[in-house]
């Protein structure tokens, strides 16, 4: 199976609360590292785990290429996903400032013409602006069918996966036949969440992301990485959403430390008038 | 510009669902004309429960291969009608079968986007939003720039529409028929928690709890939920743990809650979490690290071990009763 899994850099979703707001009303993350947006991390393991025998996680059985939309210095991230295990990477020369979803997702669907991946695997939602939308949409420029919020994928013989969605008060369990679109939740990198049709019934996982060795970061230097321009693939797209200022969020009140539970429930009796 | 909204309201088990009330407001909100779209096996039957909101006309497609809902199945006869009809803004509550949806719909109309919206301000015709973003940290204003804009709106932010009487006229219109990729994606089945419990979008009272609770999660927690008619909610370590079903998860990437009055047991108060429930009216945290961030949020802290305080609460509520 050929896996195409588009990631994105995010400032330090762990210190998103020291994020501050510019005089002109610009988010300003300076202070603030750059990290792969958690849910595509997910994303890239779940792709490996797609193309191996978890047995063996050292060999591909198929190819995980990583994509990235952004500007030169973000080669690190798509160096890190070569260190876990992909096999080649492929930046998008653009800059931020000319991106939304939709851009994104217009110039995700002119890779695929050209690369023909069997699957696009992608994060949800990124954890900076929490938009959850470019699986879909790219979905759709594609004519593919969706399967969004992955907590668990069975693949089929390489032909189909079985998805279990992630759905208000549930599991919501489709098959898509490949070529298909798959965004992962939370939960996908869980022991047993992923099975490849190469790795054995009830083989579980570490839970979570593996991590690269030293050897592997080292060798992931030399493995391939080419640079296409986002305007050579999407000729004259444009933003449809346009942010013009943000805020902080209104800081709540500071509120009271009470002594006991009775105290607790005579507050929000009387004074909270919420019992 | 004369505009024209399209609420797509969501069916469960032949019923829409009360979430759909939350885009009736904000359709409202935006004060144009608006038409609720029902959609699904038993939307005829159900169109009567969205008939007394004030919209122009309640749209029924009914269709016994809609029974399930998978979107590339849905999609299609939204868009058609976006066509047919004219409508320019198109609005659905940012449920999970709103953030499904949407997006696919706004791609096939050549739509903008707005997803999970907190608030909309209308100015001579022109919509600006107000989302939050990076988990609730930062709240961004933007603008659709096409004609044609779609909006997920959030239910913790858009109070339920009450009924305003009438009867909007009801109007069958034709299935699109599915996408050329609905052949290649199968609804095989939804499991859903026996939970006879309110739904967490919608509890006036949510008891949540955290990894501190291990296994005892149910047996400390649902004395309390049971008592106050509350939904029970989780963080995320809760349910990675396995202590809490994965259903329950309260924050930027779980739910998104508001209730008047929401407990936080045993919650350190990742901002992850915090990003799902601090629009709450009141919060209580009980914890029994004092230094923990869920009592920078809390109205009410007690700082104390859970294991002996929520069983003495539920004593003490009881006693009060």
């Amino acid at each position: 199976m050929k896996i195409l899994v588009p990631i994105k850099r995010v400032a330090d979703p762990d210190n998103a609360n020291k994020l501050k707001i510019s005089s002109d009303a610009k988010v300003d993350t300076t202070g603030l590292e750059w990290k792969p947006n958690p849910f595509d991390e997910y994303a890239v393991e779940t792709a490996l785990r797609l193309t191996e025998n978890g047995a063996n996680t050292k060999a591909r059985v198929g190819e995980v290429v990583v994509v990235m939309f952004g500007p030169k210095e973000a080669e690190s991230t798509l160096r890190a996903a070569l260190a876990t295990g992909a096999d080649r990477a492929i930046r998008i020369d653009a800059n931020d400032a000319d991106l939304d979803g939709d851009v994104v997702a217009q110039g995700l669907k002119a890779i695929v013409d050209k690369e023909k991946p069997d699957l696009v695997l992608l994060g949800k939602q990124t954890v900076d602006s929490d938009s959850n939308q470019v699986a879909q949409l790219v979905a759709e420029y594609l004519g593919w069918p969706q399967a969004t919020f992955a907590a668990t994928i069975r693949s089929e013989g390489d032909k189909a996966l079985h998805v279990g969605r992630e759905v208000d008060g549930g599991t919501l369990h489709l098959k898509v036949t490949l070529p298909a679109v798959v965004s992962v939740d939370l939960r996908i990198v869980a022991p047993k969440s992923v099975r490849s049709a190469h790795t054995a019934e009830g083989h579980a996982y570490p839970d979570g992301v593996r991590f690269a060795a030293l050897m592997a970061i080292m060798a992931a230097k030399k493995k391939p990485l080419v640079e296409e321009k986002l305007s050579d693939l999407v000729p004259g797209a444009t933003r449809k959403i346009e942010y013009t200022s943000f805020a902080l969020p209104p800081a709540r009140a500071a509120g009271i430390k009470v002594k006991s539970v009775q105290e607790l429930v005579q507050k929000l009796k009387a004074e909270a008038k919420v019992l | 510009m004369m505009s024209h909204t399209l609420v797509i309201a969501e069916m469960h088990e032949g019923k829409v669902r009360k979430s759909t009330l939350s885009a009736v407001t904000f359709a409202r909100q935006v004060g144009a004309p608006f038409a609720i779209l029902v959609i699904g096996a038993g939307a005829a039957k159900a169109a009567a429960e969205v008939v007394a909101f004030g919209a122009q006309k309640v749209l029924v497609c009914d269709d016994a291969s809609l029974g399930n809902y998978v979107c590339e199945r849905f999609a299609p006869t939204v868009a058609a009608l976006v066509k047919s009809l004219a409508f320019d803004i198109i609005a659905v509550t940012a449920s999970s079968y709103g953030k499904d949806l949407a997006p696919r719909v706004a791609a096939k109309i050549g739509a903008g986007y707005a997803p999970d919206v907190s608030g909309v301000v209308v100015d001579g015709g022109k919509l600006t939003y107000k989302r939050p973003m990076y988990a609730g940290n930062a709240f961004g204003t933007c603008a659709v720039t096409t004609p044609l804009q779609v909006v997920s709106v959030r239910q913790s932010d858009f109070a339920a529409a009450e009924a305003s009487g009438g009867a909007s006229e009801i109007e069958a219109v034709p299935y699109a028929g599915p996408d050329a990729a609905a052949a290649h994606v199968e609804f095989v089945s939804l499991e859903h928690g026996k939970n006879e419990r309110p739904d967490l979008g919608e509890a006036r009272v949510i008891v949540s709890g955290g990894r501190a609770l291990k296994e005892q999660f149910a047996a400390v927690l649902d004395p309390l939920a049971n008592l106050l008619g509350a939904a029970v909610g989780a963080s995320r370590a809760a349910c990675d743990a396995g202590y809490a079903s994965p259903e329950l998860q309260v924050g930027q990437t779980g739910r998104v809650v508001a209730p008047k009055l929401y407990f936080a047991i045993g919650i350190s108060g990742a901002i992850q979490h915090l990003a799902g429930m601090k629009g709450s009216k009141v919060i209580v945290a009980i914890n029994k690290d004092a230094d923990a961030p869920i009592f920078q949020v809390a109205d009410y802290g007690l700082v104390a071990d859970l294991f002996t305080a929520v069983p003495e609460l539920v004593t003490e509520l009881k006693a009060q009763a």
